[in-house]
């Protein structure tokens, strides 16, 4: 049952395990040996084998047995699930830090060179502190096989750390509800062995360079916008989602409202980039607006340019 | 009793019309028991859409990716699931409708001590349902935020967030005003020689509820202002871009709705305490110990609400001592089970319908307790929070818990409610259905939550599909018990045989009464000599 991964997969499974058991096996006693002892009864003391109730009316003794046992025992539960939790909330000085980054709906991460990636790398058996910061709402980040578990919450710089124990890949989820894609919202981290971990680093030319340089420009703008989840909002066949599809739109007016007050812009490439740098300068009619957040930083203006190439080529 | 006394004895509160016709004597009549049957209905009628939102929210799991709905509709259905379920069924659900039927009645009165507070107080809660469910109809959609709110998510979302949480708001004023009517009616209006300690379990659960319904309800009320301050005005509260902290309204929210879940399980526990001892024809065990904890529930259920924010960030201070105090607040609940069990010892049982609901309670609430040690201690929460461990949980409290106990109390207090009495062994038959069911649907949470699969997850990956089909089957069955069950009540309601007196053989208050009660209860006030439960 408590099989999704390795004892040694990070540096708080055994701790965290240790809590669970002991606590499953004195409520697995304790659950087994009530429901028997109340079948025992039932069936004991039926009406037809036993016509007359012995009355009694309660016991200080067995009271206070049944108070200072279970206080006993569940104060030993919160040693252990105190004991599991303490070193998570310590990292060590020289961890090695990335910064996670979670927007609706997905995760990025950045490494002290600058690299970025939408999945987590981590070199075996080196402490790692994940500094957590979220741009829009809530998210929380989930590595289910190391135990570890912090919410990111906007404005607020948190951090978790942990020591990878063994090289594999394992799942991260976002575990605080987000808004429509929060299912989709998952990554993963890939444990590597400390040097290819560090020829991994070392390699910045594949800085968010999962596009083939020779596809047409068209397909790297749908890899650009693919890659930083911008098609969870956003349709390529009309359909609308949380924002308007990138279908249809592409050269003709639309209705606006620009600081409170209705206009008409063309949708152009000028709109396209403002609608990316500064998406909530001009919301079109319907929409709403606080929702998207800038990407100023995190696409180029050769990736808009890119986009721009994508979105002319469906419209045509 | 002869002939003659049943021709001049007086009519039941279901033919005391009071001169009014059809719906009016219904909704213009201020008996407290009509009105625990206007919210009976109002609820059960809630109840059947929750259950039916569920349900659908269990066939779209049994496979993953897209089975029956999209993402978006997926998430406005478990948020009004746990809107209806939370705010309409189960918070209001065995105070307002046995506590309003049954209080009065059991502590010897005729009546509350502001009838027309209370029937004002039923009004309340349908304007607040009405505005709940005006969300689904009007505006963006319905709201998708889940039933907790939470911001900063809750005022950027476009769908429909301000019918939901006024009608949350106004809710609580129902709570708050039955709340204070309850206490009133248990301090004032006692039987004379009603000594506090011989006072039934049930009405000492109802005012022990009452208090955390007067004490705690503002503050969530308060909360769902100053969300819709933050969605209208812009205020800034919890918004982090305006200096705002969402945190915040997380200790906001949990400040009152962890006691509320001490609002829906205390009275539940009050009327296991009146079933047990009926139908083990035997005084409860430990009846001090029993009382003196459900006061210790109310009063350390305030102090544990952030074991709902260990992975939100808090110091580690705080933290250590939520989760202490949470492991202490579970020692009343073991408390009362081992009464409970000790009650059936050497007591001569009959497993009539109302008892098998409340054995199985009592296996229920131990499940549902159990899990949250897990859920207490630091080091497994951080690992299982907000994953399907807690669902499963939560369900096993709020539905293995409350909704075992009130459909007990509903077979319990059914015949001396309408003075019929329904087809047991369909009754047996339903309730070993749903009980079934009920395992199937919940248990398997537990192991995707272990296995770490995030709950309000409209699609999963492969993995966790094993337990998410036995889960989902498990659901349909439950369904199919409930479904036999209600029929049979209904039944009941119209061509069931004429209930007597006291059809268990029950020893307090309302067991002394006719079946259904006149209107004013008792032809002339009690005078209590003895202790509750007495048997000899």
């Amino acid at each position: 049952m408590y099989d999704i991964s390795p004892q040694d997969a990070s540096n708080f499974v055994a701790g965290v395990d240790l809590a669970f058991m002991i606590i499953l096996i004195v409520s697995v006693f304790f659950l087994v040996a009530i429901t028997a002892v109340m079948i025992y009864f039932i069936r004991r003391y039926k009406k037809e084998k036993h016509p007359k109730a012995i009355q009694n009316e309660g016991s200080v003794k067995l009271e206070l047995l049944w108070t200072f046992i279970p206080l006993a025992l569940v104060l030993v539960m919160f040693y252990f699930g105190w004991m599991g939790w303490k070193p998570m909330k310590n990292p060590p000085e020289e961890a090695m830090e990335v910064t996670a980054i979670a927007r609706m709906w997905n995760f990025r991460f950045e490494y002290e060179n600058g690299k970025l990636t939408d999945s987590l790398y981590v070199p075996v058996n080196q402490p790692v502190v994940l500094n957590l910061r979220a741009l829009d709402v809530l998210h929380s980040l989930y590595i289910p096989a190391f135990r570890v578990k912090e919410d990111m919450v906007p404005g607020n710089l948190k951090k978790m750390w942990f020591i990878p124990g063994q090289v594999g890949s394992y799942d991260i989820f976002c575990t605080e509800y987000c808004g429509l894609e929060h299912s989709y919202m998952y990554t993963g981290v890939r444990v590597m062995p400390e040097e290819e971990f560090e020829q991994w680093l070392k390699d910045t030319t594949a800085v968010a360079a999962t596009t083939d340089a020779s596809a047409t420009p068209a397909d790297q703008g749908f890899d650009v916008l693919t890659r930083n989840g911008c098609n969870a909002c956003h349709s390529s066949d009309g359909s609308r989602l949380v924002g308007p599809s990138y279908l249809g739109h592409w050269g003709t007016m639309r209705e606006v409202t620009v600081d409170g007050e209705k206009t008409e812009v063309m949708v152009d490439e000028e709109y396209i980039r403002t609608s990316i740098y500064d998406p909530n300068a001009a919301i079109v009619d319907g929409f709403n607006k606080g929702l998207m957040l800038s990407y100023e930083g995190l696409v180029t203006e050769e990736e808009i340019e890119l986009i721009i190439a994508y979105i002319k080529s469906i419209n045509e | 009793m002869s002939e003659n006394k049943q021709n001049s004895a007086p009519k039941s509160y279901l033919e005391e019309t009071g001169g009014r016709k059809g719906i009016f004597k219904w909704i213009l009549s201020t008996d407290h028991k009509r009105i625990g049957l206007l919210y009976l209905y109002s609820i059960m009628a809630w109840f059947f859409i929750g259950v039916t939102l569920g349900v659908l929210m269990k066939l779209e799991l049994i496979a993953p990716g897209k089975t029956i709905m999209g993402a978006q509709s997926y998430n406005a259905t478990f948020t009004v699931h746990g809107v209806i379920m939370i705010f309409l069924v189960v918070i209001p659900g065995l105070p307002a409708v046995f506590g309003n039927f049954m209080l009065p009645i059991q502590i010897g009165a005729k009546d509350v001590a502001f009838p027309k507070l209370n029937l004002l107080s039923w009004y309340i809660y349908i304007a607040g349902s009405i505005l709940v469910v005006s969300s689904l109809f009007a505006g963006g959609g319905p709201p998708d935020t889940g039933w907790t709110f939470y911001a900063p998510y809750s005022f950027k979302t476009g769908t429909n967030m301000l019918p939901a949480v006024l009608g949350a708001f106004v809710l609580g004023f129902s709570s708050i005003l039955t709340g204070l009517n309850f206490i009133v009616t248990t301090h004032r209006l006692r039987a004379p020689g009603m000594s506090w300690m011989k006072l039934p379990v049930f009405p000492w659960a109802i005012y022990g509820t009452a208090w955390i319904q007067l004490l705690a309800t503002p503050i969530v009320g308060i909360t769902l202002l100053m969300v819709l301050g933050e969605r209208i005005f812009n205020i800034g509260f919890f918004d982090p871009a305006k200096g705002g902290d969402p945190i915040l309204f997380q200790h906001l929210f949990w400040i009152y709705s962890h006691p509320a879940v001490y609002i829906m399980i205390l009275p539940a526990m009050g009327a296991i305490s009146e079933i047990i001892p009926t139908f083990s024809k035997k005084t409860i065990f430990g009846y001090r110990f029993i009382v003196f904890s459900t006061l210790a529930i109310a009063f350390v259920g305030y102090f544990v609400w952030g074991h709902h924010m260990f992975t939100s960030g808090m110091s580690g201070t705080a933290l250590f001592t939520f989760s202490i105090l949470t492991f202490i607040v579970a020692i009343p609940s073991a408390i009362k089970v081992f009464n409970w069990v000790a009650t059936m010892h050497q007591g001569s049982i009959s497993t009539d319908v109302p008892f098998l609901w409340a054995a199985s309670f009592i296996f229920v609430f131990l499940v549902g307790g159990l899990t949250g040690l897990v859920l207490g201690a630091l080091a497994t929460n951080v690992h299982l929070h907000d994953t399907a461990f807690v669902v499963g949980h939560f369900h096993f409290i709020v539905f293995g818990g409350t909704g075992f106990a009130f459909f007990g109390a509903l077979h319990y207090w059914f015949p001396k409610i309408y003075g019929k009495m329904y087809d047991r062994s369909w009754a047996k038959t339903g309730w070993a259905i749903f009980f079934v069911g009920y395992i199937a649907l919940y248990m398997p949470m537990f192991f995707l939550g272990v296995m770490g699969m995030p709950r309000r997850y409209f699609d999963y990956l492969p993995e966790y599909h094993g337990p998410n089909i036995i889960s989902s089957l498990g659901a349909l069955v439950m369904v199919t018990g409930f479904v036999i069950m209600v029929i049979n009540l209904f039944r009941a309601v119209k061509t069931g045989e004429k209930a007597p007196q006291n059809p268990w053989g029950g020893t307090n208050l309302e067991w002394q009464i006719s079946s259904p009660p006149t209107l004013e209860n008792f032809d002339e006030i009690p005078t209590i000599d003895k202790a509750t439960y007495k048997y000899d």
